[in-house]
């Protein structure tokens, strides 16, 4: 910090430098972590199975069923869903231009969490035939409806005379969070031994659940999330300036606002309700990368979701593999790569962002 | 074309209160206007009116012929920059990246030298050698600075359909030093008298007014009572009635420009 006061010209890395290393960063992840597991595969058998994929000449051996059915969804879901969430956290952050802002803010983490809750507890005594009509989908689709009902209602609790005041949505949020805290504490009273289990496993998330289907969604929900994302970044460098500011060069803040609510919602709550509540990427990514290559959005937005995907699946393979047979929660697995991965950026910068 | 901001009747309420009486006035291309008045007179009242950042509650404020409301934010964006009296900047953006965002309302149709441009810019405030720092490591002065080469950056090129560029500037000097407030308004002055660009400020400094500005307008408890010529309405006269404080002409001029030395009552 000292040394910066007195006028240290800013070292940053390079956009394509940065591109790249998060490109090799993501990609040697998903090596490493795809031959780790349960049932080990070789970096040869992978290669074999990859081949085999490629031309179509499947052998059904255990290693290819293992890989193709089990772990490959696993890591599509632990790209998309880290991919999602660090871009998310991205754009929280350059709106409400706090780099303590986390997609968590605007409750649609926490809402997802109700309804998920909610669903196990007395979704079976309330609406029994739910499940039925919407089967093993039942748990994930309400809490998206959570997620994305509880967004609106913070959203709208902080629109008044055509504008939406971010400090408002920010109390609106923290609110709405509470409430939800609240709702969550009753269902886990309300809860059978078993039922509490169930939500206390999917409070802290986990990628286990990976099959296809709901990878797909989630995958097509995070790329068109992150689509979506990357148009915004020049307006939200403009607003780092303030909202006036950004006003007065042009920006159309309202609607820079209304996509940065639906992006995060769509994105952290599909997320979330697929996976649980994984923590900490969507604050941590974005403060990375801006550590690493200063603060323009061009590159926090893209770099945020390359890290956020790499350090989902670091993570998760350290959920896999740290107590074998046992799987960790991926909730408690974010935090632990995270936090040291944060603080040695932190350190070696000596920056406050 | 019309070259001009008219302001036709423009009141102001707050909190229902009425801040800005309802005045008129106009404000011509190629000449630079100071905004002058004690505290709480209505000036950055009037200076947002113009910018269209507030509504006023009656009247209305035609620049280059059209109603502010009537025309889109990004054409406003490209023929008037607005400089605000303090603007906090999140994250660790350097004055570059500061002054090049003054370029966003042309990322759909870029000058030939952007880079340029922006270059440019920063030598005209002098902050050339501040390009690469953090803005929130600034000092005030440096902060200010950098934001008018943000400022000059967004009008810098003519306009291709040949309209009026605009600068309308909050205390464009309150924080800097003596050297970098002439340097400063002695800039804009250039940019009015050359390029024919329109500069709106508001300033304190009643000398800086007199010696930069042509023309002046004096708010008072937001009533514009005087404007015109700014030696015809920055009289010691008036200057006297406004600010109460005691007002003559200094002795010894040198370059010929009139200025005032004060005294409290």
């Amino acid at each position: 910090m000292g040394a910066r006061m007195q006028g240290e010209v800013m070292r940053r890395m390079q956009p394509r430098t940065l591109m790249t290393a998060g490109l090799v960063l993501l990609l040697l992840t998903l090596m490493v972590v795809s031959a780790r597991g349960a049932y080990a595969i070789s970096p040869l058998q992978l290669m074999g199975i990859l081949g085999e994929a490629l031309t179509g000449d499947a052998s059904r051996s255990p290693a290819h069923l293992v890989f193709m059915n089990i772990r490959l969804p696993r890591l599509v879901l632990g790209m998309a869903a880290g991919a999602g969430l660090g871009m998310a956290g991205a754009l929280m952050q350059g709106l409400f231009r706090n780099p303590l802002a986390d997609p968590g803010l605007i409750g649609v983490s926490s809402g997802a969490a109700l309804a998920a809750a909610a669903t196990m507890v007395v979704g079976g005594l309330w609406f029994p035939e739910l499940p039925r009509q919407l089967g093993s989908w039942t748990l994930v689709l309400m809490a998206f409806a959570g997620g994305l009902c509880v967004t609106l209602l913070v959203y709208a609790l902080a629109r008044s005379e055509g504008l939406t005041r971010v400090g408002t949505m920010l109390l609106a949020g923290i609110a709405m969070n509470a409430l939800a805290g609240a709702g969550l504490g009753l269902m886990s009273f309300l809860a059978t031994d078993e039922q509490l289990r169930n939500i206390q496993f999917w409070l802290l998330g986990s990628l286990g659940g990976a099959r296809w289907s709901a990878v797909a969604m989630v995958s097509a929900v995070a790329a068109g999330a992150i689509g979506l994302g990357l148009t915004l970044a020049r307006p939200l460098n403009a607003i780092a300036l303030g909202e006036a500011q950004a006003a007065l060069l042009g920006v159309d803040v309202e609607w820079v606002k209304r996509r940065v609510v639906v992006v995060t919602a769509l994105a952290v709550g599909a997320v979330t309700a697929t996976t649980g509540i994984i923590g900490f990427i969507g604050l941590v990514a974005p403060h990375c990368v801006r550590l690493l290559a200063g603060p323009d959005h061009r590159l926090v937005l893209p770099g945020s979701a390359l890290l956020g995907a790499a350090l989902v699946l670091a993570a998760d393979a350290a959920a896999r593999t740290a107590l074998q047979p046992a799987e960790l929660p991926l909730g408690v697995l974010t935090a632990f790569v995270g936090v040291p991965f944060f603080l040695l950026l932190l350190r070696r910068f000596k920056g406050v962002t | 074309m019309v070259m001009c901001i008219e302001v036709n009747g423009v009141a102001c309420m707050a909190a229902g209160r009425q801040i800005l009486a309802p005045m008129s006035a106009r404000f011509e291309a190629g000449r630079f206007c100071a905004i002058l008045g004690p505290n709480g007179a209505g000036k950055s009242t009037l200076l947002g009116v113009l910018s269209a950042q507030r509504q006023p509650h009656q009247g209305y404020v035609r620049m280059n012929g059209d109603l502010l409301g009537a025309r889109p934010v990004t054409d406003l964006a490209r023929m008037r920059a607005v400089m605000p009296q303090e603007a906090a900047v999140a994250f660790d953006y350097t004055v570059e990246d500061i002054v090049a965002l003054g370029r966003f309302p042309h990322r759909r149709c870029p000058a030939e030298d952007e880079a340029g441009i922006v270059r440019h810019a920063m030598a005209a405030t002098q902050v050339t050698h501040l390009a690469g720092r953090v803005h929130n490591t600034l000092s005030g002065g440096e902060k200010a600075r950098a934001h008018l080469a943000r400022v000059l950056a967004q009008v810098w090129e003519p306009l291709p359909d040949g309209q009026v560029r605009w600068l309308l500037l909050d205390e464009p000097t309150a924080a800097l030093d003596l050297a970098h407030q002439h340097a400063v308004l002695q800039t804009v002055r250039d940019w009015a008298c050359t390029q024919g660009v329109g500069v709106v400020a508001v300033l304190h400094d009643i000398n800086l007014a007199l010696r930069y500005a042509d023309d002046a307008v004096v708010l008072e408890a937001g009533t514009a009572v005087h404007s015109g010529a700014v030696h015809e309405v920055l009289t010691p006269n008036l200057i006297g009635r406004v600010w109460g404080i005691g007002c003559h002409a200094a002795e010894g001029q040198v370059g010929g420009a009139l200025q005032y030395v004060f005294t409290p009552h």
